[in-house]
């Protein structure tokens, strides 16, 4: 491991939980507004993860009132209190960018089973 | 203390600040530097001291150059630059010069060889338009248009840009943050980017356009001559 990793690493969170493609997680995100700071939570499928050390992100998306909403979360910002997963899915690709153009029943994704 | 030191990017990447902002560092392994000569005013005619930074092995050092290294007991290195300083009598042979000289807050300025990209054409060199890539565009599209007027003045002006090598050329960030020291691992990280690609040479100093810290001396002042 080279220099410039072992710096990363110091920065990384360690207590990660495993977000795997296709589950659902609840992201718990932290808010400042203004003085006050509260935490909002987004729930929805993880149709994306970046591996690149302390810039690894999940995409998660979810569809609020009609219309698709997608975030991006870097997992190892300290703005991210919690991640939850909260159902895991049966999936066969590493990027579920074909759920954009599907709604409804279309949209699900099966729950993987559990041995 | 020296207000200038040697150093090797190691590349970038980003932290974290207390806010949970994502900050852009360039991670530069700094020192340490040996000091390796000192010039004076008295004999060399200015005031400067030589810095020594990286190993070199001893069968690829020439005679004459590990005399020169003797003299201030130390181990062949890769590379020597010269550094100004204010007073010489401050600094020994031999004295090393760590990351430590900067501390969290301050602000540097850091030189270094910019990437080379080889002859550049203008629409890379100098960001020029270029030509339409259709409405019967022929023989240029990428070429620098009219470089002047004709009869008068018969000439194409000095400085006008054209094409030529781009990069491979002493290039310098000013006013770069330092976001971390670490005197131990020799590890410096600055906010942004520096000149030059991973494993390139880099001399990091003390801002000369921000105020400085106490380390140094103010600089000499300039006398005004009256109205």
């Amino acid at each position: 491991m080279n220099t410039l990793e072992m710096y990363e690493k110091e920065h990384m969170k360690r207590d990660i939980p495993d977000t795997p493609i296709g589950s659902n997680v609840k992201v718990h995100y932290r808010i400042i507004e203004g003085e006050k700071e509260r935490i909002q939570i987004f729930e929805g499928v993880v149709i994306a993860r970046k591996r690149a050390g302390i810039r690894s992100a999940i995409t998660v998306r979810k569809v609020s009132a009609g219309i698709g909403i997608e975030r991006v979360f870097p997992i190892h910002s300290p703005k991210i209190e919690r991640i939850q997963v909260t159902r895991l899915g049966r999936v066969r690709r590493s990027k579920l960018y074909y759920l954009r153009a599907l709604r409804g029943k279309k949209a699900r994704i099966r729950e993987k089973d559990q041995y | 203390m020296s207000n200038t030191i040697l150093g090797r990017k190691l590349g970038m990447t980003q932290i974290f600040d207390h806010l949970g902002n994502a900050v852009p560092v360039t991670l530069i392994q700094a020192g340490p530097c040996t000091v390796t000569q000192i010039k004076s005013e008295r004999k060399e005619g200015y005031n400067a001291i030589q810095l020594g930074f990286g190993e070199r092995k001893e069968k690829r050092t020439t005679k004459p150059a590990k005399g020169h290294f003797e003299k201030s007991a130390s181990s062949p290195k890769r590379y020597l630059r010269e550094a100004t300083v204010s007073d010489p009598d401050l600094y020994e042979l031999g004295q090393v010069i760590t990351a430590g000289i900067f501390k969290v807050g301050d602000v540097v300025d850091i030189s270094g060889t910019s990437k080379g990209k080889g002859f550049a054409g203008v629409m890379k060199r100098h960001g020029f338009s270029g030509f339409k890539a259709t409405h019967g565009t022929h023989e240029s599209k990428r070429g620098p248009g009219s470089i002047g007027a004709s009869a008068d003045p018969s000439r194409v002006f000095k400085g006008k840009k054209m094409p030529g090598q781009m990069g491979n050329r002493k290039a310098t960030v000013q006013n770069l943050k330092v976001v971390d020291v670490r005197e131990d691992q020799h590890l410096i990280a600055v906010k942004g980017p520096v000149p030059g690609a991973k494993n390139g040479l880099l001399i990091i100093k003390k801002a000369i356009k921000k105020p400085q810290t106490e380390s140094t001396p103010p600089p000499p002042e300039t006398e005004s001559d009256g109205e």
